[in-house]
């Protein structure tokens, strides 16, 4: 299944920062509709701002468009504000993207942990993520940071508790 | 030492410095001068010492004065010298530092060395005796300051009386060039008094020529004259005077402005009203104020200002609405434009057609483009 590109990736316009406010304001609202969309595509959980401008994502080779860094930065800050993105370094050259958030991950998993039953049961993390069982579900190969983000979400709403074990974390789940 | 006398230490036109040495002190025969050390400079002409601290003392000797050298060796305590042999001061002599001297030579003490070169560079010119092959306009200047700038340009007082001269020419230039002018104001009225009769010949004589030519030629002359052009001389100062001024720029303008679409940038404004004004010239800023009474006077024209400052006249019919609905509808078809392509399509300056666009992306009806190939303007699809 090929990524489809929305309307505006051919549009040149899209490409530079509008400066009427109005239209900046739908420019960036496509501009991270496209990004979440993109990285939920390729399963796309970091990004590195400067690999990302030389990847389509940011730069559209048809119509030798590419987007600037620096309104990379404002898309990616726009992001942020909305809670789906978070800067690795101070100098927000690298970035995690999360095209679906901790709380939403952690109810996609405790839907599939209390469809199957499994209610007071106890996970190793790489069960979840990697196991036989989950293959089919969503959140199967999500990385260990986002799982366990999402599982530090649903212990605080009491759904869930993070245990230590002996090679690595587990959870058990209410 | 008596063959020296004092000097400015400049050196005339035809003079030029050979050598200079620092470190050097005099020696009135064997005797030390009542001198401190300084710097011995040797010039095609003369043979010059200035003090090291107080450059005002300095003398000089020509280098005619001088009958052969010898050189003396350095010993322990005793620093490197050269002997010159001199001949009698000329009773026309300046004076100098020393009125009398018992000798007949003098000794130049290298304290700081140099003494082989200098030696070489002065037995060269007195070989070369370029002293009289060219010789200085003038006697060279010996004696104190006030006697030199009194005989030549030497110093500031030369300079000074250099920049008068200059200063003088320049003033006369200056009013030659204002009477070619006060002359061409006299004929500019009968300039216009003609190209005003032509016209009305031509009025009558309307078939003889051609419509084209016709229209062509009253072009010209439309932008070439207004009769009686509203001055500060006519209408006084201040506001009245803007207000007669804006009244004639109002019938001035219309016609132009209706060519032009509508709308005309200030500058060229600027440059048609002073054309045809002839000589009685408007200042910029008064053409601002007589502008910006348009609305008060209920004039068919508006003074506008651009957000990036840029200031049009245009007619009040010339709405804003229109203006952007017509930059939309030019865009569109095209699919983007720049501003340039733009201007081309409407027979519009850049400037002007910039602005439009800018316009009509301000209200949201555009959105742009900035690329490497330039600034475009698309329809706002967003």
């Amino acid at each position: 299944m090929s990524f489809e590109w929305p309307w505006q990736y051919n549009f040149p316009p899209f490409y530079t920062l509008q400066p009427n406010v109005d239209t900046r304001q739908k420019q960036l609202v496509a501009w991270c509709s496209l990004v979440l969309s993109y990285c939920r595509h390729h399963k796309l959980y970091t990004l590195d701002v400067m690999e990302a401008q030389e990847s389509p994502l940011f730069n559209n080779k048809k119509i030798k468009r590419k987007l600037s860094v620096e309104a990379i930065q404002v898309v990616l800050e726009e992001l942020r504000k909305k809670g789906n993105l978070e800067w690795l370094d101070k100098n927000k050259s690298r970035c995690l993207v999360m095209w679906r958030r901790p709380e939403e991950w952690g109810k996609l998993i405790y839907q599939w942990v209390s469809k199957n039953g499994m209610v007071n049961s106890v996970f190793t993390l790489y069960e979840l993520s990697n196991g036989d069982d989950t293959e089919a579900e969503e959140f199967h190969g999500l990385e260990e940071w986002v799982l366990l983000r999402s599982l530090q979400a649903l212990q605080t709403e009491g759904k869930a508790e993070i245990i230590n074990m002996d090679d690595g974390k587990g959870v058990k789940f209410f | 030492m008596d063959r020296f006398s004092w000097s400015s230490g400049l050196l005339e036109i035809n003079e030029t410095l050979v050598i200079q040495q620092r470190g050097v002190r005099l020696y009135d025969g064997d005797d030390k001068a009542k001198l401190d050390v300084g710097v011995a400079l040797l010039s095609t002409h003369r043979l010059i010492w200035r003090d090291a601290k107080n450059h005002e003392c300095c003398i000089a000797m020509p280098l005619s004065q001088i009958i052969f050298l010898e050189e003396q060796a350095a010993g322990i305590g005793k620093s490197a010298k050269i002997v010159i042999h001199l001949h009698p001061a000329s009773t026309s002599k300046e004076p100098g530092p020393y009125q009398h001297s018992k000798y007949s030579y003098i000794k130049l003490s290298f304290k700081e060395h140099g003494q082989i070169e200098f030696y070489r560079r002065l037995t060269e010119e007195m070989a070369q005796k370029r002293w009289e092959n060219t010789p200085v306009s003038q006697p060279i200047p010996t004696g104190t300051g006030i006697q030199a700038g009194r005989t030549r340009a030497v110093g500031i007082v030369g300079i000074e009386r250099k920049i008068e001269e200059r200063r003088k020419e320049t003033d006369k230039n200056i009013s030659e060039a204002f009477e070619d002018l006060s002359k061409l104001m006299v004929k500019a009225k009968e300039m216009v008094e003609l190209s005003r009769s032509i016209a009305n010949k031509i009025k009558e004589k309307q078939g003889d020529i051609t419509e084209d030519e016709t229209i062509r030629f009253k072009s010209y002359l439309l932008s070439m004259g207004i009769a009686n052009p509203v001055t500060r001389e006519t209408h006084g100062s201040g506001t009245h005077y803007h207000m007669q001024l804006a009244k004639q720029l109002g019938d001035m303008l219309q016609a132009p402005l209706e060519e032009r679409g509508g709308m005309m940038a200030l500058t060229e404004v600027y440059c048609l009203v002073n054309r045809a004004r002839g000589m009685e010239l408007l200042s910029p800023e008064d053409l601002v104020n007589a502008c910006k009474m348009f609305e008060s006077l209920k004039l068919p024209l508006r003074l506008r200002v651009f957000d990036s400052g840029v200031m049009v006249v245009q007619l009040q019919s010339h709405s804003e609405e229109e203006m952007i609905a017509s930059a939309l509808d030019n865009v569109s078809e095209k699919g983007s434009l720049t501003a340039e392509e733009f201007a081309k399509l409407l027979g519009l300056s850049v400037l002007l057609s910039k602005e439009r666009l800018l316009l009509a992306e301000k209200v949201g009806h555009l959105c742009r483009d900035d690329s490497v190939e330039g600034l475009r303007f698309y329809p706002n699809r967003f």
